[in-house]
């Protein structure tokens, strides 16, 4: 495993957020959130397009300046601090940015020379880095020859040249194969396992319900929810949902909503949502011709209720 | 992963600000060593394509100037040009390609460097990207005996103080700039102009005096008034107040760019 972190900052909260707000122009990107990390914790933000959760981790990163609000990470207050703090932190940005002027290898040794870090100090750490990121037969291969998933497991790779506390991903298997995006969790389980502090944003929710020990569901620059999967599950949302699907599901539409406790039109399915199944199971089964799905609610409808089925952007 | 035991020192010298512009600065050695070769050859070939040619042909033509002749005239002139255009160059398109084709600031900032620092290690850079082509113009000077004593070694510094000048200048435009095309604004409404009216290609009191005056509120003619001296066997006068144009320019510069820039990429 890599080396753990050398401040030992368990039990401690790393990211303290208050009232944190961000505008741009009109636009409000971050609208007063409050937000508390705890060390050793994989938090997970989970939002539609826009929402601001990019905004949020540039403010963490000192990289935007707060409209309004205070914010304090790994003890430092930011943006005042902002630079000490990022010692202590690795970044996997949204967009890949390796240098395209150096090979992979190289890459490792400018990225490490920006903490003061000498090639001589790195040497070993670079060789363990191109193990982790399964980049040993392509060190010396150009970033344009790379796939992308060998660029995202390099983003990542390079995150860690400073045995970094904190790691803030931003969308790290966004546009990943299964295979890689298996690869990328197995070595976040690893970095959480050698007690690093992850904080990451998906639009995937089988990578939230995963990797986050807690979620915090992010809509039009405000946190709606914030706790562990299985509680947002749990609160947010019945927790069997009937989907029928044809003509006839207007007809339904009265019915199930008396059955259920919630019924949703959606395009032309009709969902309904159940704390007891048995009543709706029985009613559904007596019309041999209807098409219905059962199945167990999910986080995907817990986001859905949350956010609206309104497309962003 | 393997257990072997980095030291992760965070050494104190980070802490002081000075050094870390200085990780830019050896970032884009690295990149200018790949392509050192051909890099050192346009150096050369430039310069001496530009003296042969524009020194025999026109030099013909115009035959001395102040009895001196005009390819030691021109030469001065070009040292001071090209380091304007160079550390320009450098600060305009290749700056600015890093800023927003490659990411390569982006990626400088997640790691813990400021713009102030971004900034800072660029023109620096631009203006060592003078000093080298300045360097190869010099020699090439010499190999033709366009020098007229030993006092031009000091035209060295008086490029890098010309390359942090014009460096900065530039960075400011880039600093502005939506994208390429903006640049030629300021070749053509800045650069241009300033090569014409600064004494490079011909003695300024060639030109009405009034605008022999506008020259001097620019720092490119300051630069070719003491480095032509220099060049020539000479010495310049009145050198602290050419010095001081140039340096506050570049100052000027300096403060301005990292002030927009801060707002551009970290705010
Ligand atoms: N530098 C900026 N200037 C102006 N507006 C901005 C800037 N950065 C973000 N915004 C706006 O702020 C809002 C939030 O953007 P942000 O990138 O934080 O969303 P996001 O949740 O990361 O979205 P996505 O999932 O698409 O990455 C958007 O409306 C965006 O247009
Ligand atoms: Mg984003």
């Amino acid at each position: 495993m890599l080396d753990v972190p050398t401040e030992a900052v368990m039990d401690t909260v790393v990211v303290r957020a208050t009232g944190l707000c961000k505008r741009y122009g009109e636009t409000e990107a971050v609208r007063g959130v409050d937000l508390e990390i705890r060390a050793g914790e994989c938090f997970g933000l989970l939002g539609p397009n826009g929402a601001g959760k990019t905004t949020l981790l540039r403010m963490i990163l000192g990289l935007a300046e707060p409209t309004a609000g205070s914010l304090q990470v790994l003890g430092h207050p930011i943006p005042g601090e902002a630079r000490r703090a990022r010692e202590r932190i690795g970044v996997v940005p949204q967009l890949d940015n390796l240098d395209p002027d150096f090979t992979v290898r190289e890459n490792l040794v400018t990225y490490a020379s920006y903490f003061g870090l000498k090639p001589a100090d790195v040497a070993a750490r670079i060789e363990d880095l191109l193990a982790f990121a399964r980049l040993e037969g392509r060190a010396d291969a150009a970033i344009t020859a790379l796939s992308g998933g060998m660029k995202r497991r390099l983003s990542l790779a390079r995150a860690l040249i400073n045995n970094p506390e904190l790691v803030v991903l931003d969308e790290p298997s966004t546009g990943l194969d299964p295979q890689a995006r298996q690869h990328i969790w197995q070595r976040l389980f690893g970095l959480l396992n050698s007690g690093r502090t992850l904080i990451l944003t998906t639009h995937y929710m089988e990578e939230a319900e995963r990797l986050c020990d807690r979620l915090a569901i992010v809509d039009a620059g405000r946190i709606v929810a914030c706790d562990t999967p299985r509680a947002l599950v749990a609160e947010n949302i019945e927790p069997h949902v009937f989907e029928l699907r044809g003509s006839d599901t207007r007809k339904w539409q009265q019915r199930g909503a008396d059955l259920a406790s919630r019924a949703e039109q959606v395009g032309d399915t009709l969902l309904l949502y159940a704390r007891d199944p048995e009543p709706l199971h029985r009613a559904l089964r007596a019309e041999p011709d209807l098409r219905y799905w059962h199945r167990p609610s999910s986080l995907e409808d817990v986001f859905l209720k949350l956010t609206g089925r309104d497309l962003r952007d | 992963m393997s257990s072997s035991k980095t030291e992760n020192r965070r050494p104190d010298v980070q802490e002081r600000g000075f050094v870390r512009p200085l990780a830019i600065w050896r970032r884009n050695v690295r990149v200018w060593r790949k392509l050192m070769w051909p890099s050192i050859l346009g150096n050369f070939g430039e310069p001496l394509l530009y003296l042969l040619a524009f020194g025999y042909g026109f030099g013909r033509l115009v035959g001395a100037i102040d009895e001196m002749p005009y390819m030691v005239f021109l030469a001065s002139g070009i040292v001071c040009s090209n380091a304007m255009t160079t550390a320009s160059f450098e600060s305009m398109y290749s700056a600015f390609t890093r800023m927003t084709q490659q990411l390569t600031w982006g990626s400088m900032l997640d790691a813990p460097l400021t713009v102030d620092d971004i900034v800072t290690g660029e023109i620096v850079w631009s203006a060592t990207k003078s000093v080298m082509s300045g360097t190869a113009i010099l020699l090439v000077a010499v190999v033709l005996g366009l020098v007229g004593g030993w006092q031009a070694i000091l035209v060295l510094p008086m490029i890098l103080l010309m390359g942090l000048c014009f460096g900065a200048c530039a960075m400011v435009v880039t600093a502005v700039s939506p994208s390429y095309d903006f640049f030629l604004y300021y070749f053509t409404l800045v650069m241009t102009p300033m090569v014409l009216l600064s004494g490079v290609f011909f003695p300024l009191d060639q030109l009405p005096s009034l605008v022999g005056q506008f020259a001097f509120l620019l720092p490119l003619a300051h630069g070719v008034e003491i480095v032509r001296p220099l060049m020539t066997g000479g010495w310049p006068d009145t050198v602290f107040l050419h010095l001081l144009v140039i340096a506050g320019y570049g100052l000027a510069g300096w403060v301005l760019s990292i002030r927009i820039l801060r707002k551009r990429l970290a705010s």
